[in-house]
């Protein structure tokens, strides 16, 4: 079963979206069957923007990334529907040779983990240096000295003397500078951020987003940034698609979604969120839990757990539709996936 | 909860902790081990616990909030001060006073993942403290206490007989704290209860943890990294830099009037949940990293990344007191704060 699509008009409607996920479908086959990871999900990001792809363990964020990165483990995991386009072309038609030209050089992609994402017996320099060596033919003596250019734009100091040193070498935000340099290295048009600071201190994690957010203007480049965290979502986000069990359930502009939620899910994580007026009382939790994506719930996949569900949700699955204000007028680059998302957004 | 916070001037502490200092030695050559020096985990804290209390400890990872947490559980033991529980000193007990004290302080561990046995029963795993403390359940009542724990912490009872790995992140998490209810204790020591669940099961946890605390009128020593749920939950909150407490005072008082140039930093730091005006929120970026424990700056260990340091940073320890020029303010500014250049400043926007 698939959803149609909504068109979502991007604010300055360029004709072709940088990079545009159509429909896609992923499942992996397990021992308790085929789970669904990926469901139908389709999403743009256009340079200079900033999307950010919010949702929970297993709510296949990060699968529907790897996925457009064409690094998804196959098998397990296997695309059976759906397009992903760069500049109009759909990636999952090209050879793995035309892949691996657009991988590193267009699309780039930081892990969260830094630390078993780098080499552990290879330098960072010779790390970083692969980059030029083997995209651009570049010699030993260039890359290290593209590298040592490389570290020193990501702010870390005295980079000509640590050059030379391994990943374990460095602290924790060093490492996710250096991830973050090797993803720049080939000066993309699309970055893809799994998780980049969920592993670091809050002072760290302010001083990587900043960096992040400065080398993205400087660039114009688009940034998908995946996360659970609401904060920083807040904090850097042009627009956000909240994921719920392989689907996306809501589309909005960073400030609508936070001010008026159209989804009980997005709705029930906003307000999860310790506020000062409240405390003392007891916390808004979303009851239940997330379910397993080889037994979603039919109809709503959230609807076991949703306070408005009714018999409709339990059957139908909602598509993904355009968001009104009250009077009828659609509001731009909003959609909800839900039976009730009016009661939900205006009371 | 709060008020019960308030009034703690004039009670007794639970637990006391005096000047405790952790250093870890560190060793050079096989033979003939020889110290070189010392990762100075945990230099000169102090801080006490009243009943019915939480109080959170925040710090970057590194600030020796863990180890703390594991002192207090007499896991490891203190290079020096001291530690009183109802005025007896525990940090020195061992054998059979030991166990009796540690009855009354349990620990709910971070990851549901790792700290629960995958080979033994649910059943088995929060009953198993029963067998180290048999006087608190007799032997054929223990599967009915077992049960009722289950029952407490908001788990079917009838799922006693399932192993760990048949539970979700949220639901192993209350199985943990199921284990650290046992034995009726007064105090828990949680290390970051929540930080590993799920957004949405966080929330579950922390209301739990609340309902808990005000049945069974539990201390909390609540040590986490995210600010927005300390806050939430503490009565009191202690901030930790490199093994020392930067500042300590009531939820307000550090949360709307931080004094301390680090606990500013902190809290700028913290992204907000709210897009609205997050052009002109003025945020405070500090430069470096954590220095090493090992080797701390002399001083204010806060000095090297402190956009005030002056020379007298570099000479003088400043020693955790209510700053002078607060003294006689009366406000919320009037806490105990370790910084020669203590200003008060809200960077949350709270006000």
């Amino acid at each position: 079963m698939s959803i149609e699509p909504v068109e979502i008009t991007p604010a300055d409607a360029p004709g072709v979206p940088l990079l545009e996920v159509r429909d896609l479908h992923v499942e992996f086959h397990t021992r308790e069957g085929a789970a669904h990871a990926v469901n139908g999900v389709s999403y743009t990001v256009d340079a200079g923007e900033t999307l950010a792809v919010l949702g929970e363990s297993g709510s296949g964020k990060s699968v529907t990334a790897q996925t457009i990165m064409g690094i998804l483990d196959m098998p397990p995991g296997r695309i059976t529907g759906g397009e992903i386009l760069f500049r109009g072309q759909d990636m999952l038609k090209m050879s793995e040779a035309q892949r691996r030209k657009i991988r590193g050089n267009q699309i780039a992609m930081i892990f969260q983990d830094a630390l078993s994402s780098l080499n552990p017996v290879l330098s960072v320099g010779f790390q970083l240096g692969e980059m030029f060596r083997v995209h651009r033919g570049a010699s030993r003596k260039e890359a290290k000295a593209k590298a040592i250019e490389l570290m020193d734009r990501v702010r870390i100091p005295a980079a000509k003397e640590r050059v030379n040193d391994y990943p374990h070498q460095f602290s924790g935000g060093m490492r996710q500078r250096i991830m973050i340099a090797m993803a720049l290295a080939l000066e993309p048009d699309v970055i893809i951020a799994d998780e980049p600071t969920t592993a670091l201190d809050v002072t760290v994690q302010a001083q990587v987003m900043d960096l992040l957010a400065e080398l993205q203007r400087e660039h114009n480049m688009g940034l998908i940034l995946i996360t659970h965290d609401l904060g920083v979502v807040a904090d850097v986000a042009d627009k956000i698609a909240v994921m719920y069990a392989g689907r996306i359930v809501e589309n909005a502009p960073v400030h609508e979604l936070y001010k008026r939620p159209a989804h009980p899910y997005a709705k029930g994580l906003l307000e999860s969120i310790p506020r000062l007026d409240l405390k003392g009382q007891e916390l808004y939790a979303i009851s239940g839990l997330p379910p397993s994506l080889t037994a979603v719930p039919s109809g709503c996949a959230f609807n076991p757990r949703c306070p408005l569900a009714t018999d409709q949700c339990r059957t139908e699955v909602p598509p993904l539709v355009q968001v009104t204000e009250q009077d009828g007028t659609p509001i731009t680059g909003r959609s909800s996936a839900c039976h009730l998302w009016k009661e939900t957004i205006h009371g | 909860m709060a008020d019960l916070g308030k009034s703690a001037g004039d009670r007794e502490p639970i637990l006391e902790v005096r000047n405790l200092v952790k250093h870890f030695p560190l060793t050079q050559g096989i033979l003939f081990k020889k110290q070189i020096g010392a990762v100075k985990a945990v230099d000169d804290i102090s801080f006490s616990l009243y009943r019915g209390e939480t109080l959170g400890i925040v710090g970057e990872s590194g600030c020796g909030k863990s180890t703390v947490a594991k002192l207090l559980m007499n896991l490891e033991t203190p290079t020096s001060g001291e530690i009183f529980y109802k005025g007896e000193d525990i940090s020195k007990l061992s054998g059979r006073a030991l166990k009796a004290v540690r009855r009354n302080i349990q620990m709910v561990f971070q990851d549901p993942y790792t700290s629960l046995n995958p080979r033994m029963t649910v059943g088995d795993i929060i009953g198993e403290p029963f067998e180290i403390h048999p006087d608190v359940a007799p032997k054929g009542d223990r599967r009915r206490k077992v049960q009722e724990l289950l029952e407490v912490v908001g788990l079917n009872p009838e799922y006693i007989n399932r192993y760990a790995h048949q539970f979700s992140g949220g639901q192993r998490q209350r199985i943990g704290i199921a284990r650290g209810l046992a034995l009726n204790p007064e105090i828990i020591v949680c290390d970051e209860p929540v930080s590993a669940l799920d957004v949405s099961v966080q929330a579950q946890v922390i209301n739990l943890m609340d309902k808990l605390q005000k049945e069974f009128e539990l201390s909390y020593l609540f040590i986490a990294h995210d600010l927005s749920i300390v806050r939430h939950i503490s009565d009191r909150v202690g901030v930790m830099y490199l093994g020392k407490m930067a500042e300590i005072g009531s939820d307000t008082e550090i949360y709307d009037h931080p004094t301390h140039p680090y606990t500013q930093a902190l809290l700028s730091a913290v992204p907000q949940a709210d897009p609205e005006g997050r052009e002109s929120r003025e945020r405070i970026i500090l430069t470096g990293d954590v220095p090493s424990p090992a080797n701390p700056p002399s001083g204010c260990r806060f000095r090297t990344r402190c956009w005030k340091a002056q020379d007298r940073c570099a000479e003088e320890v400043p020693l955790l007191a209510v700053p002078e020029r607060f003294r006689d303010s009366g406000g919320g500014a009037a806490h105990d704060s370790a910084c020669h250049f203590a200003e008060e400043k809200d960077v949350v926007g709270a006000s």
